[in-house]
């Protein structure tokens, strides 16, 4: 069993490794056949060139910058609507927290046509914001932290009550480190969609300067030609930051899949 | 400020109980609202005013701005409904869900054995099989369209012609395996996610069930038949409704491999509306074949989830 599992994982990674291999190859050698894993000589020219060539670097800083600022948004202004739903009471709550249920019905995917014609309308369109702010109000996330802080024991926060700790306070210094686990999970599991999102930025970003790293080098690949070596080089560029995020939280990462994937429903 | 400050005497322990009993409650249900609101504000913007606004438009001919359009009532959804594209790009999409759905859930579940049956270098199936998930659509497109699917040169037909088997197949170019082809990508690119659910399933099955079972003298294909299979009927039931949602949607990998080619045969109904939408600029009747595809998956949601209370009042 242990055989077939490692030929099975072996496997699984060939196509990166292909992709890696074509990179290092020179660019006359891509497309010999039969199959050879490294070519006449090992050579890291597709990168120079395609890192010279100058977008790379801009649409890296674009989608690290769109994913951190939507994953600050989103857990905090989903955690502050999770603690108001499941802690406070007030006219409305419950109305206000059924709609925002039925909300996790509705896939961010049929909005396209109206959400496009809005943001033209605001003047958002090929801006930051026009690709963050769609994306960081996300009902699914508020259902799991309602779920989470109702859990939480209601005498930690009476106790700071009672020494006259504010509502703001007590969420700040006492719910919010306590959730400590299910915030990073969100967190994670925010940034790795923002950072692999592909159809609204593509739609909402017409200039080359404000795309991310997906949408860029899918707009740019007819200019790459028969470039393999290039293409390739980039999409290992492309591919190396969450793969090497990966590597560094690796169970916490599989921790909030789990737990995001299965509390989702 | 407390409401102990109003007490001034410590001879009334009773009276200085009283107030800070109701200043506790008040604090329960202050500011709740101020909480949720800058939530509700981004919600009703970004989700609530889109689908409601898109509704209008889609009884409207508006273009691609949203503006000058003219109340056209439901012509938009009845000539969707006679529009062979959206029929050939819906069955596209439910054909892709029906494809990919049953491998990505059973590949998902016997990795997730594999993995957790092994319990060594846990790293490197998590790292196999998982890591492809991580990359981007973009990514993944690109990787299968320029060097894995090409023919005769890409890496598949090159694959198969070291096994001695025939190459040249059209993967992405022959209508009669492009569909299939991009399951298989995105069988390879998603499975990871199905497989960390399976795992930490399996993680859960209390230990004593199969101590109890083996002194019983049940086997490892008992147990695996006996207990395993049937815990994770709960979680098979959960990956296959996020899958199925998951497939319905599909758009990025069939956009930047085929573009839904050749000859429409991959074209998923996203694809319909992105042409209808923002290349053929007509947004009205984009968001009237939009909301023939939302009424699709409100329809599968529910279906699954009578099944799914079906299921579980048989379990009982």
């Amino acid at each position: 069993m242990l055989v077939a599992a490692a030929v099975l994982a072996v496997a699984w990674l060939l196509p990166l490794a292909w992709a890696f291999a074509t990179s290092l190859k020179p660019e006359g050698e891509t497309t010999r056949t039969p199959l050879e894993w490294i070519g006449s000589k090992i050579t890291f020219d597709a990168y120079r060139q395609v890192w010279a060539a100058g977008d790379l670097g801009r649409w890296l800083f674009n989608t690290a910058y769109i994913s951190v600022m939507t994953t600050l948004l989103t857990v905090t202004l989903c955690a502050m609507a999770a603690y108001g739903f499941a802690r406070t009471d007030f006219r409305g709550r419950k109305v206000l927290y059924g709609i925002v249920l039925a909300g996790i019905m509705v896939p961010p995917q049929v909005l396209i046509a109206p959400l496009f014609a809005e943001m033209l309308q605001l003047g958002l369109v090929d801006t930051y914001w026009g690709v963050i702010l769609p994306q960081v109000a996300v009902p699914a996330m508020v259902f799991i932290l309602v779920k989470f802080f109702e859990g939480v024991p209601r005498e930690l926060e009476e106790a700071a009550f009672v020494d006259g700790a504010g509502r703001w306070r007590v969420f700040w210094t006492i719910v919010m480190p306590l959730s400590r686990p299910v915030l990073a999970a969100v967190a994670i599991f925010t940034f790795i969609s923002t950072w692999n999102n592909f159809l609204w930025p593509f739609l909402v970003t017409t200039d080359p300067n404000g795309m991310t790293l997906p949408v860029g080098l899918v707009n740019v690949q007819t200019s790459y030609g028969l470039r393999y070596a290039q293409m390739m080089a980039s999409v290992v560029i492309a591919g190396l930051p969450l793969l090497i995020v990966f590597v560094l939280f690796q169970r916490q990462i599989v921790r909030g899949v789990a737990h995001t994937g299965l509390a989702g429903q | 400020m407390t409401a102990t400050t109003t007490v001034a005497a410590p001879a009334a322990p009773d009276e200085a109980a009283a107030p800070r009993a109701v200043g506790v409650r008040r604090r329960w249900t202050e500011h709740g609202l101020l909480f949720i609101a800058p939530f509700l504000l981004v919600y009703a913007l970004f989700l609530i005013w889109p689908l409601a606004s898109g509704v209008g438009m889609s009884l409207s001919s508006d273009n691609i701005s949203g503006a000058g359009g003219e109340f056209i009532g439901f012509d938009n959804y009845a000539e969707a409904l006679r529009d062979p594209n959206v029929w050939s790009s819906m069955w596209n999409t439910v054909w892709f869900t029906i494809l990919s759905t049953v491998p990505l859930v059973l590949t998902g579940m016997v990795l997730a054995l594999l993995a957790h049956h092994l319990r060594v270098v846990q790293w490197l199936w998590r790292l196999s099989w998982f890591a492809p998930f991580l990359l981007p659509s973009g990514v993944v497109g690109l990787l299968f369209l320029w060097v894995i699917f090409p023919s005769d040169f890409g890496f598949a037909d090159q694959l198969l012609a070291s096994f001695g088997l025939h190459p040249g197949i059209g993967w992405l170019t022959d209508e009669r395996y492009a569909m299939l082809s991009i399951v298989l990508a995105t069988v390879w690119w998603t499975v990871g996610f199905n497989f960390l659910l399976y795992l930490a399933a399996l993680q859960s099955i209390p230990q004593h069930l199969y101590e109890a079972a083996e002194l019983d003298g049940a086997g490892a294909r008992q147990r695996l038949l006996r207990i395993t299979l049937p815990m994770l009927r709960r979680t098979t039931g959960v990956v296959v409704v996020l899958q199925v949602l998951a497939s319905l949607k599909i758009f990025d990998q069939v956009y930047i491999m085929t573009g839904g080619g050749p000859d429409a045969s991959t074209r998923p109904i996203l694809q319909y509306v992105y042409q209808a939408g923002f290349t053929g600029y007509r947004i009205g009747y984009a968001s009237a074949v939009s909301y023939i595809f939302f009424a699709l998956i409100v329809i599968v949601s529910l279906v699954q989830l009578r099944l799914s209370r079906r299921n579980g009042e048989e379990s009982k």
